[in-house]
């Protein structure tokens, strides 16, 4: 096979997510309003702070500007035509796995979701969010017994006001940008965590997004709490059916960590990436910021990103405790014509935090992957530190990478390294290996484990061979 | 083991010819030496017999133990026992020596219907072959190639051929960039693997390699094409009078540019 043509079967992997589930939607008017907010907020059954939490997000909203300074073209979302609510008909009890939709259970089977009880024993507890409702939390249980609170936001809404209260829209506020201004509008629901003092979480915990409904945006909230010396680990996986037309997902995530707490956000994005002309596949314009809020705390972000047609993400820490440390891994993949802007922001506050940013984007076929991140040093930080690092890796001749570095430093006291570099994966290094005996394909797999490894080492065991086969996958015949 | 029959070849896609006839028999337990000036076409004769997907043969053949490679792949030529030592060793970060070695070793050995070794096997079978290039256990844990000093790579690429045992070596340049010591090194590692059962061929600027490791024939090559065999006195000989002799002889026969 010549190269060219492993460049094209690869890039011509097919998507293995994209069936579609045929089920019963509880009908919701198209379009925003004050009104449908209102009826959003009444059919969830919100407490009164909630809709006012919303309804000032949705007037913040319709005076901002959509922002277009990423490096990306596309054609901008229709406000007015899209579903802001989305939930299957027969809405199922959250007791039990048998009060799950069947099909919405087989479409979870297929996308080989741990919801079952013999899976249950790799220990990790499930949040699966189908369209814009949770469906199933398992392990609420094992759980609850340690301490720690794992449930649908809706239900933390119902349940935990007083921490949802305290700590929704304290890290990114609700007038923080334009999308996350509209889901603080619309959110529908998502997870929340929240892990008490001196306490180890368990277990992994996990939640899985699908968008299951064509005209349907996805506007999921995360927050998750870890007080002082507590420790949890997240996954969140992501997935959508294949459809002509762009669907929209704008989530929130808040972390916010107290003293020598710890929080481990990993994600594994594969949204629908559109076609090989650009047609259909996700916008995933999300807001993810976390705060160390405590002296030593630790929030750590690892994202392994192949999915979506336009991805617009900067995932962030805020160091606010002395000693506090952030930490940003990242692997985008791009292909087709995928477009990613991506990166991350660490702002240094407090004195002695470190920040430690490893930025690795593939790119092949036609797609643009560009790398943004800021570090910036506030006066007070003394002695912060802060090290990056951005490769980038060429697949072919027709894709682009661009690195956007900001750095900004008003403390003389710290410091701050940057190295950054592009590579192509060149026919003398697929020679070099071939000519050791190892076949095509084998030999495009080493080079891009070899230069991804540095980040997936840092996901969660149970998820790290799950990454390397989506990127096998991903880029099967796209080098050549 | 190898015959060479009138082999043009050129960069895919260009018409301009590199290799313009070259010929040149190698039986097992040979070791030859091919010299010439710069650009006369002694990388690319190795490349294309590795099989390098830039150039294409557009004339001539080659035969590997009676059989046509010319449409095999680069890996498939490795399969049949065919090694290229790189002029410019090419860096591979995030794999280790080791796991190449190991990845090459046990595809070759399917291939061939050998036993494959298992991890803790090949680990001993490692060892003992690190000794042939007088390398450090630490060696194997490094990504391939990378950061490694000129000398280093060099030194790898002779470890590799150490481990991988092949039939056929072509040697590109591994004399080029080495101080004495790591010269020595290097020709006495590749006197070791030299045996009655396989055959070496040294590409080489400098005679020097040629005081450490003996060869049956020297070759020159210019323009393209093998203008000139004989024993290793003609390594001498050129170190002695240099290409230019050979030039005008060569031009005369109105061939050269």
């Amino acid at each position: 096979m010549s190269e060219t043509q492993a460049l094209e079967s690869m890039i011509g992997e097919e998507y293995k997510y994209g069936f579609s589930t045929d089920i019963e939607y509880e009908e919701f008017p198209k379009g925003i309003n004050e009104d449908i907010i209102r009826e959003l907020s009444a059919r969830k059954e919100e407490p009164e702070w909630m809709l006012e939490f919303r309804l000032k997000a949705y007037r913040a909203w319709t005076e901002m500007e959509e922002p277009d300074w990423f490096n990306a073209e596309y054609e901008k979302p229709k406000f007015d035509t899209l579903q802001y609510y989305s939930a299957p008909k027969n809405k199922p009890k959250l007791d039990s796995l048998d009060d799950v939709d069947p099909k919405i259970r087989e479409t979870y089977d297929k996308l080989g979701i741990p919801l079952e009880e013999q899976k249950a024993l790799s220990g990790v507890a499930v949040d699966a969010v189908f369209d814009s409702v949770s469906v199933f939390t398992s392990f609420k249980e094992k759980l609850a017994e340690a301490g720690v609170i794992f449930c649908s936001i809706s239900e933390a809404i119902k349940n935990h006001p007083e921490l949802v209260k305290k700590y929704m829209g304290s890290v990114v506020p609700a007038r923080d940008n334009f999308y996350a201004a509209l889901n603080s509008a619309v959110f529908s629901d998502g997870s929340f965590c929240y892990v008490p003092k001196d306490t180890i979480c368990p277990m992994e915990l996990s939640t899985y997004f699908r968008i299951n409904n064509m005209n349907s945006g996805q506007f999921e909230r995360t927050l998750i709490i870890a007080e002082d010396n507590s420790h949890v680990s997240y996954l969140e996986g992501c997935t959508a059916p294949m459809y002509d037309e762009h669907q929209l997902h704008a989530a929130v995530v808040e972390l916010v960590a107290m003293d020598n707490a710890e929080i481990k956000y990993s994600t594994i994005q594969n949204w629908y990436a559109g076609d090989e002309d650009g047609k259909g596949g996700i916008y995933n314009f999300v807001t993810k910021r976390g705060a160390c809020r405590g002296k030593n705390s630790k929030i750590s972000w690892t994202q392994l990103e192949t999915g979506s047609a336009v991805t617009l993400k900067y995932p962030s820490v805020i160091l606010q405790g002395d000693g506090s440390i952030g930490e940003f891994y990242s692997v985008a993949v791009t292909t087709k014509r995928q477009q990613a802007d991506t990166g991350t922001k660490m702002i240094h506050l407090g004195k002695n935090t470190k920040s430690t940013i490893i930025s690795k984007g593939i790119s092949a076929g036609h797609s643009n992957n560009s790398y943004r991140g800021e570090v910036k040093i506030g006066k007070g930080a003394d002695g912060a530190r802060n090290y990056s690092v951005c490769d980038s890796m060429l697949i072919g001749q027709t894709c682009g990478a661009h690195t956007f570095p900001y750095i900004s430093s008003q403390n003389p006291t710290a410091s701050v390294e940057h190295e950054a570099s592009t590579s192509r994966v060149g026919e003398e290094q697929i020679f070099y290996l071939m000519q050791r005996g190892i076949s095509e394909q084998d030999a495009i797999s080493m080079i891009i484990n070899g230069f991804v490894k540095e980040v997936l080492k840092e996901l969660p065991l149970e998820f790290a061979t799950e990454a390397n086969a989506l990127l096998d996958v991903k880029l099967e015949g796209s080098v050549g | 083991m190898l015959e060479i029959k009138n082999l043009h070849a050129s960069v895919e896609g260009e018409d301009e010819q590199i290799l313009k006839g070259v010929n040149l028999t190698i039986n097992k337990g040979e070791i030859h030496a091919i010299m010439g000036p710069n650009g006369s076409g002694k990388s690319t004769l190795a490349k294309v017999v590795s099989g390098h997907p830039e150039y294409e043969i557009t004339e001539g053949e080659i035969l590997f133990e009676g059989e046509d490679i010319t449409e095999l792949d680069a890996d498939e030529r490795a399969h049949l026992g065919m090694f290229l030592a790189f002029q410019y060793p090419i860096e591979v970060p995030g794999i280790t020596n080791r796991t190449l070695l190991r990845e090459s070793y046990n595809t070759i050995a399917r291939e061939n219907d050998r036993e494959e070794l298992d991890p803790l096997e090949f680990d001993d079978y490692l060892k003992e072959r690190l000794e042939v290039i007088d390398m450090k256990d630490s060696f194997l844990e490094r990504s391939i190639n990378t950061g490694f000093s000129g000398g280093e790579k060099k030194k790898n690429e002779v470890f590799q051929m150490a481990v991988l045992n092949p039939k056929l070596a072509f040697m590109d340049e591994t004399d080029s960039g080495l101080d004495i010591d790591a010269l020595k090194i290097v020709s006495d590692g590749i006197n070791k693997i030299a045996g009655p059962e396989n055959a070496i061929v040294l590409i080489t600027h400098y005679q020097r390699l040629l005081n450490y490791i003996t060869p049956d024939y020297v070759h020159v090559m210019m323009n393209g094409k093998i203008v000139k065999s004989a024993g290793k006195e003609l390594a001498l000989e050129l170190e002695d009078q240099g290409y230019e002799k050979l030039e005008k002889e060569f031009s005369l026969n109105g061939e050269a540019q």
